[in-house]
């Protein structure tokens, strides 16, 4: 019995990173996007945030995160994307990233939180170099869902505050 | 030996380094005259830790060396020898050695072994001369077999009856010899009596040891290391100096080698040994947090106020199941009691990182010995306050900046005695360091009773500069503020103590980076006193709360100076573009935190909102905002923990309504309006006044 039980827990992150690894997906638009749902730390509404001086135009301010200031990010604008209003699906989903020397929590604005889904690893397809609205430098890759893509995002790239949006690297 | 030491090696060090401290502050203290024994008995158990300690942990170099310093302290201790002038000095030099073997072994560095050598032999030397009537068998001998006899050694260990009630068990010594080599054991049981007779407590026996094969002393030593003072040890080699037998060629030449270079090729060999410890202790290392040690009854008393938080929980509880309006006035009051309990907390858990000064303090009285007698001026410390608490961080920061004051004080300050007697005062200086709490504050005094500044060879200096032109009336404050600028000096010859003009502006710095300032007092011929005032903590600011637009800053209560409303009459705009603000003589510029910050909306008028008027790095500027709001005290919060630095800013802190607030970095504004480098701040004033006429 727990002998089982000690295989069990040897077998499951193997198992996970084989195969079903899930993700959390959101809307941007038309588009659909997955991040690693591990890095999820929690999905909130909306609310107003304080506005940091001179940074980025993506960087929408700062919010108290129970006692803890984290940086949101507007992820259309980040994307250089058609700018959308706030309406009430509109949710920030604040995530644990890797920055270059220790951990840190930002959080995104999306249009709206989609679905879960399980994505096996051969499932994904490195991204073309084209096509897509987002630069390639963020992607991890492409996965296919009931018919639809899912463009699953390299989060810790995507927190990298220094490095330039798209537009200014292929515009 | 399967347990793995190195989880204790950051405790050891930790208490090595309090050791040392005690040691340090023991000597300094020790009467040569008196030859006060508890002072020196203090001083060996430090000593005597330490070794004990590196002798567990395998740093053989580190209980070697304090083996020594033990003796000669036994021999201090026990009056077989005085205490003079030489060996205090020579010990206080010891310790300096043994630090930094120390630091050496806690980053897995190998220590300077010369210097090491070179004050072991010396304490030697001493040892071998007059008083050192009992030796420690083997100092005795430094036989050039010491490092390796290739044979063997021979081993007389007879422990005192005492022996097994410290916890000692000889077999498990000589088990553990037996696993560096081959072992024989004869026991002499001579003095065993009869059985009706015997005390089974005690230890009865004496034993004579064979060890065979390549076995150094220190090796052997290690072994006993705890047992050491409980026995007699004579550790020998067996072929008592002879040829080593062909039979097994020795690694290291026989021939006869100096004895100050012996312990030097002896240490290579021991690092290699140990080389696997080292790496895994660098390894180690930088995981390893920093730690404070918290007096208890501060723990309790936090657990007392967390006892009360619970019971005021319940309590609250109790209404929140119950809601009767006619209950109204035991919520108001339940509240209130959360706010008391809340603030007791705040108060308890900061007090958790405070530290008495002392930690700071204790390292002066060696400063000034050393740096007196180096000088050859006559200084008397005298620290008061020494128990006046402060955050820990603001401790550790707040030392350099300390150690610059006093060695100033020194060189500048005190006079030589010939000076001193010429002038009418006592022929030895005074130097007080005091410190206390006021208001939030800490207040750190460094006052000496020295020549006080020379206000006339500050001013010309600062004329030949160009800090301050010629005719220009100034104030003593405004006079003595001159030496916190770059590169200020007057020294006429740069010393290695002070003098090079680096220091009083990185002084200030350091302070300021602190959220503290620093005042100077100085009566030519009387002395001065610089005054540090310091916030008690840094997690916690009081802070003005501004609008502009419809954000909400806070800027440092302690940078501000006043409020003012714009009048428009005094107002200086500079090219179309600066604005400065005249306040009385002085041209202040305006910095609208709108435009800087760019936030939206319209600018409203100079003359509707208001100037803040604040001062970082020695400068003053008007910081324009749309209104005051309240004054509070802020939880200042990292804006780098998440996201990263950003100019202007020292951090955030969520306001009562848990909206986020940025807290100005008055400093940082201030290199805003930075006048261009290569131009003095006065020629810069000057030359946009004369572009505003």
């Amino acid at each position: 019995m727990s002998n089982q039980a000690l295989q069990g827990s040897v077998n499951t992150p193997q198992s996970v990173k084989r195969g079903h690894e899930q993700y959390l997906t959101f809307l941007l638009g038309e588009e659909e996007y997955g991040v690693d749902i591990l890095r999820v730390q929690e999905i909130r509404g909306w609310d107003t945030v304080t506005s940091i001086p001179n940074t980025p135009d993506y960087i929408l301010g700062v919010m108290n995160l129970r006692g803890a200031i984290v940086p949101i990010v507007d992820l259309r604008r980040r994307f250089q994307m058609a700018e959308a209003p706030y309406t009430k699906t509109t949710v920030v989903i604040v995530l644990k990233v890797m920055g270059q020397s220790e951990a840190k929590t930002m959080g995104f604005v999306v249009d709206a939180v989609s679905e879960v889904y399980n994505i096996a690893g051969e499932a994904l397809k490195p991204p073309p170099d084209f096509g897509a609205l987002v630069g390639t430098e963020f992607i991890q890759g492409l996965a296919t869902v009931e018919e639809k893509t899912v463009i699953l995002l390299d989060i810790d790239r995507l927190a990298d505050v220094d490095m330039p949006g798209r537009g200014a690297t292929t515009h | 030996m399967n347990v793995d030491l190195s989880q204790f090696h950051a405790v050891f060090f930790e208490e090595s380094f309090e050791g040392l401290d005690i040691m340090e502050q023991g000597l300094l203290n020790l009467d040569l005259d008196a030859g006060d024994e508890e002072a020196i008995n203090t001083i060996f158990r430090a000593a005597h830790s330490i070794k004990g300690g590196a002798g567990t942990f395998g740093f053989a170099a580190i209980s070697e060396f304090t083996h020594d310093m033990e003796t000669l302290l036994d021999e201090m201790r026990s009056g077989r020898r005085a205490v003079t002038r030489a060996s205090v000095d020579l010990l206080l030099e010891a310790t300096d050695v043994l630090r930094e073997m120390l630091i050496a072994a806690q980053g897995g560095d190998t220590h300077d072994q010369d210097k090491v050598t070179s004050t072991k032999t010396r304490i030697k030397t001493l040892l071998s001369t007059n008083g050192a009537t009992i030796q420690i068998s083997s100092e005795g001998v430094p036989s050039p077999g010491q490092n390796s006899a290739g044979q063997g050694w021979h081993i007389r260990f007879h422990p005192e009856p005492h022996l097994l009630k410290t916890g000692n068990d000889p077999v498990r010594l000589f088990r553990e010899l037996a696993s560096l080599g081959e072992l024989e054991i004869r026991a002499d049981a001579s003095q065993l009596p009869s059985l009706e007779t015997l005390d089974p407590e005690q230890c009865y026996l004496k034993w004579e040891l064979e060890l065979k094969g390549e076995v150094t002393e220190p090796e052997i030593r290690e072994v006993f290391a705890w047992v050491e003072d409980d026995c007699l040890l004579e550790i020998a080699p067996i072929a008592g100096g002879d040829e080593p037998s062909p039979v097994i060629p020795s690694p290291i030449e026989p021939g006869p080698v100096e004895e100050t270079t012996a312990p030097a090729t002896q240490a290579p060999e021991g690092e290699g040994e140990r080389r696997t410890g080292s790496e895994r202790r660098k390894a180690a290392n930088p995981a390893e947090g920093s730690s404070i040690r918290v007096n208890i009854d501060k723990i309790d008393a936090l657990i007392n106020v967390v006892g009360e938080l619970v019971i005021t929980q319940s309590m609250l509880n109790q209404f929140g199941e119950n809601s009767d309006i006619d209950k109204f006035d035991e919520l108001r009051e339940g509240l209130a009691q959360l706010a008391r309990n809340t603030r007791e907390i705040q108060e308890a858990v900061l007090g958790i990182r405070m530290l008495p000064i002392s930690f700071s303090f204790n390292r002066f009285p060696r400063l000034v010995r050393d740096l007196s007698a180096k000088m050859g001026k006559k200084v008397e410390l005298r620290l008061s306050g020494e128990q006046t608490e402060l955050d820990k961080t603001v401790l550790e920061k707040i030392g350099d900046p300390l150690v610059h004051l006093v060695r100033n004080s020194l060189d500048h300050g005190i006079e030589t005695p010939e000076k001193r007697l010429a002038a009418g005062k006592p022929e030895t200086g005074m130097l007080h360091l005091n410190a206390y709490h006021e208001g939030g504050n800490i207040v750190i005094e460094i006052r000496d009773d020295g020549a006080g500044l020379n206000k006339v060879k500050i001013l010309d200096r600062a004329k030949e500069r160009g800090l301050v032109r010629e005719g220009e009336e100034l104030s003593d404050e405004q006079i003595h503020d001159l030496i916190f600028q770059p590169g200020f000096s007057t020294a006429e010859v740069v010393s290695d103590v002070s003098g090079r003009g680096v220091g009083m502006d990185v002084v200030r710095r350091n302070i300021h980076d602190l959220g503290g300032m620093v005042e100077i007092r100085s009566k030519e011929g009387e002395g001065s006193t610089f005054t540090i005032r310091l916030p008690l903590t840094l997690a916690i600011l009081d802070g003005q709360l501004v609008r502009v637009g419809e954000q909400i800053y806070v800027i440092p209560l302690v940078n501000i100076i006043e409020s003012i409303q714009v009048n428009t009459q005094n107002l200086c705009p500079v090219a179309g573009k600066s604005e400065l603000y005249r306040l009385r003589d002085d041209y202040l510029p305006i910095l609208r935190l709108r435009r800087i910050f760019n936030i939206n909306g319209e600018d409203i008028p100079l003359e509707q909102g208001l100037l803040v008027i604040v001062e970082g790095d020695g400068q003053k500027i008007g910081l324009f905002v749309d209104e005051l709001l309240g004054q509070q005290q802020v939880v200042i919060k990292s804006l780098e923990t998440n996201y990263k630095r950003i100019a202007g800013l020292s951090g955030a802190t969520i306001l009562g309504s848990g909206a986020v607030s940025l807290i100005l970095d008055v400093s940082g504004l201030v290199a805003l309006t930075r006048y261009p480098p290569g131009e003095t701040r006065q020629a810069w004033l000057e030359n946009l006044q004369r572009q505003a006429a």
